[in-house]
């Protein structure tokens, strides 16, 4: 996957300039630096949601993105959050997803009735089940612990859909095939790295 | 019990106060002034004979029926067509350039200049209609626009991020979004449906409707049934309040829970 001379910004201030940056195509990987350097950005325009200028994208079809913030609708149950996603033909997979983030058995609750790493896990699996040829999660585990953190990361892993994570939580990163550390703004590529703490 | 305790407690006994209040001054009026109050402050047990007397006729039920759906007729046009343009501009730039200027021209105008205007254009019974319909159009219009502006613009990225088509955003992020502002729109609408509803009735006299009743009894100086009338119309205004209150309830229910 490859991004070439990406430039994007606030206003007056860039966040992303001239950006580039080339990664093996599938698995886990894992966007780490300190906040504010502009990893959120970078995800947002992967996506689509946020104008930027590019010379070259290089990416799989239809990325779906993990917003920062949960945005959950709060008129919504767990599982109609799955259903309003899926096609109608696979509404019968609400379960598959809610279970995947260990929400099985939740379905029937509403957001204002789940804790914050549940509504983090809610949130996940929905743009999960939305599908796509890219799964862009950021900061995809806020509020959830560590084991359970690793066991849903190996799960989607198994999905066979290549992720780009971003997440400051060295235990987090730890778990990805491979780190990119970045620094800014404007946003900054380090040398990219195997992980030698890979578990998987 | 509690329920009950609570009725008592928030409508019956401010309701017997007030009553009292009214047979005060009516006494007040009769022994220490001598003045004859029949004329300008009927007793509540005059009015309610009154009020009575009144039920007993087959036109008493005639008129209530043809003013309640004059008026509940304005209100339906007025929520309807309140929120297809609190929708179409916000949605279009056009549509604010055009109607946002009429609209305001509407609320600003008073209910008798409509009422005399709209003699003119529409036959009598229908005045009601259409100026309870023009009173209620930009309450609507105002509070649909302000829910649909306050709409969270992070679920709406979120609805785009995820393929929601447009039918589902309006279904699922709009419209429980738009609904406490478009309920509070429809209590001050009911309110206002009624008062220039029976006004514009006073002010064209069709055949059967209570503000003919309100204007002859005024004329002929019937304060007893000037007040029966008037009584007929806070009953009715309250218990369609009540209705509408239920089914908005119901309503916000059903879209919460709603696939």
């Amino acid at each position: 996957m490859r991004i070439e001379g990406m430039t994007a910004g606030y206003g007056a201030r860039r966040v992303l300039e001239d950006f580039s940056l080339t990664w093996p195509d599938g698995g886990v990987t894992a966007l780490s630096g300190p906040s504010g350097c502009g990893k959120t950005t970078l995800l947002r325009c992967l996506a689509g949601l946020q104008p930027c200028s590019v010379r070259v994208l290089e990416l799989p079809p239809d990325p779906v993105l993990l917003f920062q913030e949960d945005r959950l609708l709060p008129w919504r149950t767990a599982e109609q959050h799955i259903t309003d996603v899926l096609p109608r033909a696979r509404r019968g997979e609400a379960e598959r997803w809610l279970d995947l983030v260990e929400l099985a058995g939740e379905g029937a609750r509403y957001p204002r009735a789940l804790s914050g790493g549940m509504r983090r896990r809610l949130a996940l699996a929905r743009a999960l089940a939305c599908g796509g040829g890219l799964y862009l999660l950021d900061e995809p585990f806020t509020g959830v612990d560590e084991a359970r953190a690793g066991r849903i990361l190996a799960r989607i892993r198994a999905l066979g859909v290549p992720v780009l994570l971003s997440g400051h939580e060295s235990a987090l990163t730890a778990l990805a095939d491979r780190v990119i550390p970045l620094s800014g703004p404007p946003l900054r590529p380090g040398p990219q790295v195997g992980n030698p703490f890979r578990h998987f | 019990m509690k329920g009950w305790r609570r009725f008592l407690a928030r409508g019956v006994l401010p309701l017997a106060v007030w009553l009292l209040v009214w047979q005060g001054a009516v006494w007040y009026l009769q022994a220490v002034r001598g003045i004859r109050t029949d004329l300008i402050l009927p007793a509540p047990l005059t009015v309610a004979r009154t009020l009575a007397e009144l039920a007993g006729t087959a036109e008493f039920w005639h008129t209530t029926f043809l003013t309640l759906l004059r008026i509940f007729g304005g209100l339906l046009w007025g929520v309807l067509a309140g929120t297809a343009l609190g929708a179409a501009t916000r949605a279009w730039k056009w549509a604010d350039w055009l109607f946002s200027p009429a609209i305001r021209v509407i609320r600003a105008t008073p209910v008798a200049s409509f009422s005399l205007l709209v003699i003119l254009w529409v036959v009598t019974g229908w005045v009601p209609v259409v100026v309870s319909g023009l009173m209620v159009l930009p309450v609507v219009w105002g509070n649909v626009s302000r829910g649909i502006a306050q709409t969270d613009p992070l679920l709406l990225e979120a609805a785009r991020a995820y393929r929601f088509s447009r039918w589902k955003t309006v279904r699922l992020v709009y419209a429980p979004s738009v609904l406490p502002y478009f309920a509070s729109a429809c209590h001050t609408s009911l309110g206002l449906a009624w008062k220039a509803g029976v006004a514009a009735e006073v002010l064209c006299v069709p055949r059967l409707a209570i503000g003919t009743q309100v204007y002859f009894s005024k004329i002929y100086l019937e304060t007893p049934a000037l007040f029966a009338w008037t009584l007929v119309v806070l009953i009715l205004s309250f218990l369609l309040e009540r209705a509408l209150g239920s089914l908005l309830v119901r309503l916000e229910g059903g879209m919460r829970h709603a696939d």
